[in-house]
Parts: C-alpha cells; sequence; structure tokens
C-alpha cells in the first residue's frame, strides 16, 4: 500500500522513492532474517509465526480444520502440517506460507514424525486406531498399520530402523520395523501416553503418560522398561501433574517436560533421570521447540492461548506471547 | 421375554511377538427393565439400548489393546423386560461369566447380587445412582462406575457456592427418584453450607405444554427469596418448562437448566471428543452417562487383566482397590475405586445443552487425600460395613 501511494503522488520525487524502495526491501530481508517459531493453533485454525529475535508474531497463516502436529522438512524448504478435521497433511511453502499441496493421511491425523530419510512421514491417526506411513515425493500412502485405540505419540529412532506410535486408550507404545512396516514389539506404559522420543544416541525411548503421572524410559535394544520418572510440585495435587510433550536438548543434558494442567515445565537431567526443576508457564503447557543454539525454549501453552519463551540457560520465563486459540504444536526454523 | 445375545466376540487380528499365554474375559451385560414414569414431553425418549452401547465400546476399546497381548474379551447380553423372571435370567448370567455390569433400579441390582451364586463374582453398579448402596446396603463384591446422587448433589453445591448462589429454593417431583435426588441436595446443601430457603413440591398434573407460561410463574410467586432454583425431576417431566417461566429471573439447575451428571454430550475436553466420536459412531446417538458408566466398568475389568495377566475375581478385584490401578476417563484426572465403598472416584460435569459450565470437584475445594472425594461420601462418613 505504501509503495503504491508514493508512485501515485502528483510529481514522485526519485530520490525519496528510491530511498523509501530500499528501506522497505531491506525491511523484507530483515523479516527474512531472524528465526522463526511456527505455531498450530487447534481452535483458530492458523499457524502464528513467532519471530526469534523480537519475540512478537509477525505472521498468521490461514491453514485447514484443527491444525495439530507440525514439522519442517530437513533442509525446511517445505512445512508439513496435520490438518486433523481436514484429514490431510498440508505441505506449506514457509516463505509465502501459501499450501502447496496436500498429502493422503489417513482419517484424522494428529501427530507425525518425518522419518530420517527425509522422505517418508509417519503419521498417527487417531479416531482410526492406525499408523499412515505416507511418501512425501510421490505423495502415496506406502502403508497402514493398525495399533491401539487414538494412537498419538510419534518417534522414529535417530537411525530411522524404528518407528513407534503410542495409543492413548491402550496405553502402548507400538515398535515398528520401518524395514517392513510391521509391528515387532508392544509395551505398556501408564495411563494416556501421550509423546515419545528417542535419546539422541538411539539407545533410549521416552513414553511420557498423560494420566499416568510419568515417564517411561525403554532399552531400546531389549524394549523393556528400564526407569520411569515421577513429578511433585509444590501446591499442586498429584493429579493435576500430567506429563505431555517433551524436548530434549542435542547435547544430552536436558529433558523439558510439559505438565499440562500444572502449568509448569519439568526439567530432567537426561543421565540420571533426576528432576532437577519446575518452570511456570501458561495454562495446559503442550509442545515445545528450541531456537537454533537451544538458548530459547517455546511451549506451547493451550488455554492461556500464548507461547511461554523460557531462557534455557536461567531456567526462567522471560515473556509470554499471544498467539491464536488453542497453540498445539511449535516447530523452529532458521531462516539464514 | 427373555433374550440372550451373543453380542461380540472378539477375533485378534493384530499380530504380537510379545504373546503372553492366551486368555478370555468373559464380561455379562445384565439389564433390568425400569419404571419410568411418564413425562409430558416427547422430546427426549430414554434410548432402550442406553448403557449397553457403553459396555460394547468398553469391550472394544479393551479387545483391541488385547489383541496386542492375546488377552479376548466377550460380552454377553442378558435383558430383563417387564414380567420376565429377573431370578432366572440372572442366574444364568452368573453361570457365564464373572464380571457382570448392572444396569438396574436398586432392588433388582440388590436382589442379583445376593444370589447364591453371585457371592463370588464382582458386579459393576452402572445404572443406579442410589446413595444408600453404596452406604446402609453396599456389599463388598459390587463396584459403582456410576456417581451417586450425592456425588451429583455435591458437584452442583461446589457450582453454587462457587458463584455464591448460597441460597436455593426447591422444587421437588412426586416420584420416589425426584425425592432421592432433592435429599441428596439437602445433604449436600448442609455439607457445604448452602441454605434451602424452601423446599416445595410439584404436584400439578396440568399439561404444562399448554399452560407452563399461566402456571409456573404463579407457582415460583410464593417461593422465598432465592439465588439459584434447583429442580429434582429426574425423568424431566416438568422441569424443562419451569425455565424462563419463574416468577423471578433466576438460574435453574438440577434436573433441568445446568445439570450435574456422570458424563453428557458437550463434554468435550480431555480428549472426550474422541469417546463422543467413537460411541457416536457406534451408536448413532450421543453418549448418556449411564453408557459412560457401562464404559468404564468394562474398561476398569479390561485394565485389571491388561495389568495383571489374570482374569480370576481375586486378582481384577484386588487390581482394582490398589494403589496400582489408575484409570483415564476423558475426565482430566486419574479414577480409583474408594476403599471403604467401592464408588469410582471421578469428577462431575455440570452442563447445560450447549456446553460444560464446570467440573467438579471446583478449584478451592480441598480435600487431605485427593479432591475428587470432596464429591459423595467421604471415608469418615462411611457406613458401608459389608
Amino acid at each position: 500500500m505504501k509503495i503504491k501511494k508514493l508512485f501515485t503522488a502528483a510529481k514522485p520525487n526519485v530520490p525519496v522513492v528510491m530511498i523509501a524502495l530500499m528501506a522497505w526491501l531491506c525491511a523484507i530481508a530483515a523479516s527474512t532474517h531472524a528465526d522463526e517459531i511456527w505455531v498450530s493453533n487447534e481452535k483458530d485454525d492458523t499457524i502464528s509465526v513467532i519471530d526469534v529475535e523480537t519475540l512478537d508474531v509477525v505472521r498468521t497463516i490461514d491453514v485447514g480444520e484443527r491444525p495439530r502436529g507440525i514439522t519442517f522438512a530437513q533442509d525446511h524448504s517445505v512445512l508439513y502440517l496435520c490438518a486433523s478435521d481436514s484429514d490431510t497433511i498440508q505441505v506449506i511453502d514457509p516463505d509465502t506460507g501459501k499450501i502447496l499441496h496436500e498429502l493422503p493421511s489417513g482419517e484424522d491425523p494428529e501427530q507425525f514424525v518425518l522419518h530420517p530419510d527425509n522422505r517418508h512421514l509417519y503419521i498417527a491417526n487417531e479416531d482410526d486406531a492406525i499408523t499412515t506411513v505416507v511418501d512425501t515425493e510421490t505423495r502415496r500412502v506406502v502403508a497402514q498399520i493398525d495399533v491401539g485405540i487414538e494412537p498419538e505419540g510419534m518417534a522414529v529412532s535417530p537411525d530411522g530402523a524404528i518407528a513407534i506410535t503410542t495409543s492413548e486408550t491402550t496405553s502402548m507404545a507400538h515398535w515398528i520395523d520401518t524395514s517392513t512396516q510391521k509391528l515387532f514389539a508392544n509395551t505398556l506404559v501408564d495411563q494416556r501416553p501421550r509423546h515419545a522420543e528417542f535419546t539422541l544416541d538411539g539407545s533410549e525411548l521416552w513414553v511420557s503418560a498423560e494420566i499416568g503421572g510419568t515417564i517411561s524410559i525403554f532399552d531400546v535394544a531389549t524394549q523393556t522398561e528400564k526407569s520411569k520418572i515421577s513429578f511433585e510440585i509444590d501446591g499442586v495435587h498429584a493429579d493435576r501433574i500430567q506429563p505431555v510433550g517433551f524436548k530434549m536438548s542435542s547435547d544430552g543434558g536436558r529433558v523439558f517436560v510439559a505438565l499440562g494442567p500444572s502449568n509448569h515445565v519439568a526439567v530432567v537431567d537426561q543421565k540420571t533421570y533426576e528432576v532437577l526443576d519446575y518452570i511456570l508457564v501458561g495454562r495446559r503447557v503442550w509442545h515445545m521447540t528450541f531456537n537454533g543454539d537451544e538458548s530459547l525454549l517455546f511451549t506451547t501453552n493451550g488455554v492461556s492461548g500464548d507461547v511461554t519463551v523460557i531462557d534455557v540457560d536461567a531456567l526462567k520465563p522471560i515473556k509470554s506471547i499471544k498467539v491464536g486459540r488453542f497453540p498445539w504444536g511449535a516447530a523452529y526454523r532458521p531462516t539464514s | 421375554m427373555i433374550r440372550v445375545l451373543l453380542c461380540i466376540v472378539v477375533g485378534v487380528l493384530a499380530v504380537s511377538p510379545k504373546v503372553k499365554a492366551d486368555i478370555k474375559v468373559t464380561i455379562a451385560y445384565l439389564s433390568v427393565w425400569k419404571d419410568v414414569p411418564p413425562t409430558l414431553s416427547n422430546l427426549d425418549p430414554v434410548p432402550i439400548d442406553q448403557g449397553l452401547r457403553g459396555a460394547e465400546l468398553g469391550l472394544q476399546d479393551n479387545a483391541t489393546t488385547g489383541g496386542f497381548l492375546g488377552h479376548n474379551y466377550e460380552l454377553l447380553r442378558f435383558d430383563v423386560q417387564e414380567g420376565d423372571d429377573l431370578t432366572a435370567i440372572a442366574e444364568e448370567a452368573l453361570q457365564a461369566a464373572d464380571f457382570i455390569v448392572v444396569n438396574a433400579p436398586h432392588d433388582a441390582l440388590l436382589l442379583v447380587s445376593d444370589l447364591d451364586a453371585a457371592s463370588s463374582k464382582l458386579f459393576f453398579n452402572a445404572g443406579a445412582a442410589d446413595t444408600v448402596l453404596r452406604s446402609d446396603e453396599c456389599r463388598r463384591h459390587v463396584l459403582h462406575t456410576l456417581p451417586s446422587r450425592r456425588m451429583l448433589a455435591d458437584a452442583l453445591a461446589q457450582y453454587a457456592v462457587k458463584k455464591r448462589w448460597t441460597d436455593w429454593a426447591l422444587i421437588v417431583g412426586s416420584h420416589e427418584d425426584d425425592i432421592a435426588f432433592a435429599n441428596a441436595l439437602e445433604a449436600s446443601a448442609k455439607k457445604f453450607k448452602v441454605r434451602i430457603r424452601e423446599r416445595k413440591t410439584w404436584n400439578f398434573d396440568a399439561d404444562m405444554r399448554r399452560s407452563a407460561s399461566a402456571e409456573v410463574p404463579l407457582f415460583t410467586r410464593e417461593l422465598p427469596e432465592h439465588d439459584l432454583l434447583v429442580v429434582a425431576d429426574e425423568a424431566n417431566d416438568f422441569a424443562r418448562y419451569i425455565m424462563f417461566n419463574t416468577w423471578l429471573p433466576r438460574p435453574l439447575a438440577g434436573s433441568e437448566g445446568v445439570i450435574p451428571a456422570a458424563w453428557h454430550r458437550a463434554v468435550e475436553q480431555h480428549g472426550a471428543a474422541q469417546l463422543q466420536n467413537r460411541f457416536r459412531e457406534l451408536a448413532a446417538r450421543p453418549m448418556r452417562a449411564i453408557d459412560w458408566a457401562a464404559w468404564v466398568a468394562v474398561r476398569s475389568i479390561g485394565e485389571a487383566v491388561t495389568r495383571t495377566n489374570k482374569v480370576d475375581v481375586e486378582s481384577v478385584s484386588t487390581f482394582l482397590f490398589s494403589d496400582a490401578f489408575e484409570l483415564a476417563g476423558f475426565k482430566g484426572r486419574k479414577l480409583s475405586f474408594r476403599q471403604w465403598n467401592g464408588q469410582l472416584r471421578q469428577p462431575v460435569p455440570l452442563a447445560h445443552p450447549g456446553a460444560v459450565v464446570a467440573l467438579a470437584p471446583l478449584e478451592g475445594f480441598l480435600h487431605q487425600f485427593n479432591e475428587l472425594d470432596t464429591l459423595g461420601i467421604d471415608e469418615p462418613e462411611n457406613r458401608c460395613n459389608p
């Protein structure tokens, strides 16, 4: 609009126009230089894009219905988004925010994980008790695997050999051999498992159980539970401490655990499993992601409709950013 | 008419290399005809498959988990209609299964659970809200997944206290169930320091579809000043005609307006939307309180078998009463059974037709051990000594 005004001015002053144009171009350049956090807003059918430097929402993008799982391709050239109630995976150009195309996903895709081959998405179909494997290149379904009721948590081992689906009502982690796309183990965890992650070396699988209030740690080689973490916060009843999403720091030091309606994030030692600290965040904290150097952690807080920014060194919340209604997932996008 | 129907025998399709010993779990669902009073309106008929559909969904859920563990589940249905021989059908059910989910009124539940063959079985009461079944008339082998009327009344009282609507007027129908609910409301009012300024019985036999606008203002004009008008009319015979027809503009609660119930179609938080969807797919109607109670009963059995790998009554019962038992029931908190009377601890939603207004226990109602025990009969007032 500004540009248009300048050009339609009666007597365009060329140097002024040039300066304005340059300033505008610089502004565009600057805005694409700052890294971003992309947040899916489950009840707004939008994505909020947060500028990591200014910690403000710089863009809001309209997407399909009930956006939840959100992840970038390895080179960040496209964004994959579970549009759960549209029953599809949307592939989005992060520069323009345009939906490029959709991928078949099976019904009600909630959460997914991108295989290390950067090509296959493993998708939890919440309403159908199925895990769907989709080839993002051919845009075809490669396999559908029967799992427990209400599959949600998805993980894949760093070497790509194992994919995991956790099912909420069945309370299991289902172990999928990615070479055959068949289950090779099913392990019980506590009530309502929500999220799963492998450690970076691939030796351990961590699974959170929302109603159980625990994180189970499995030895990947034997698929047996080797430890279980519980949480305690002064003044909060144990039943309200409900671990959901979590994120491991890539140096192998810490794990940050969203504790749902207790409105806290727990800080856990990745090696000793000791809970080191609890950080107060927004209401019903759900998932989270780091920025590039892992100095900041961004948590999605569903009920309060905001994102809490945590200073990872100080373990302190530094800002809360208003986003859309019921922010669900978050993904980091480097832009330089 | 006796109908014994083999509902679902579950074939296990999923292959698991970690299969343990094959186990078969048989659950009986026994429903007993209940004399429901006629109502003025035909708007909301009680579905005849209420409860049964919940049990069926519970069985499906169990079967999926069981598929990965080599556990097979089977649900047998026993249906007692008016004029049928309750004892004979109950005996059949007891012969067929160790776990019996019962959707029956008070008298029938006691009759069945007191049969000789019943003492070694485990019952789940999914249909009778009578508080006395959790108190003086409790049985060691009967668990209750449906909340008692006291739990529902306590939930409403907590909500009223939170809203500072602590002066009530109470309108009570003339049926036994209405009086029982009103008595529960009075007990809850005492517990939470709510004042019931007047309790008035509704004994009109006029058809309110024609005369609500004329009758209800006059009827309610005689009530003393109140913050909340509470109506006890379990069959919803007249309560629907009270709403928006009162002399004073006052919110309505109880059997109409804001309703406390084990389950409601408006419950969608805590993943409940998924349960609602699965149920609607199965039953082609919304899930009701008794459906939820039957579902959670079957799920409790399944959870015990899943965790213990055992199917005998003793093992399942011991597990259900232990600290190890915790169940996700789509109400935001883990559910467990009260040691002292077998009642399932559970949050109680308070809802109007369009949305959940609050979920009891409400914030601020504290308890030494478990806030869920602020609803219903707590251990210190326990009179259950089976």
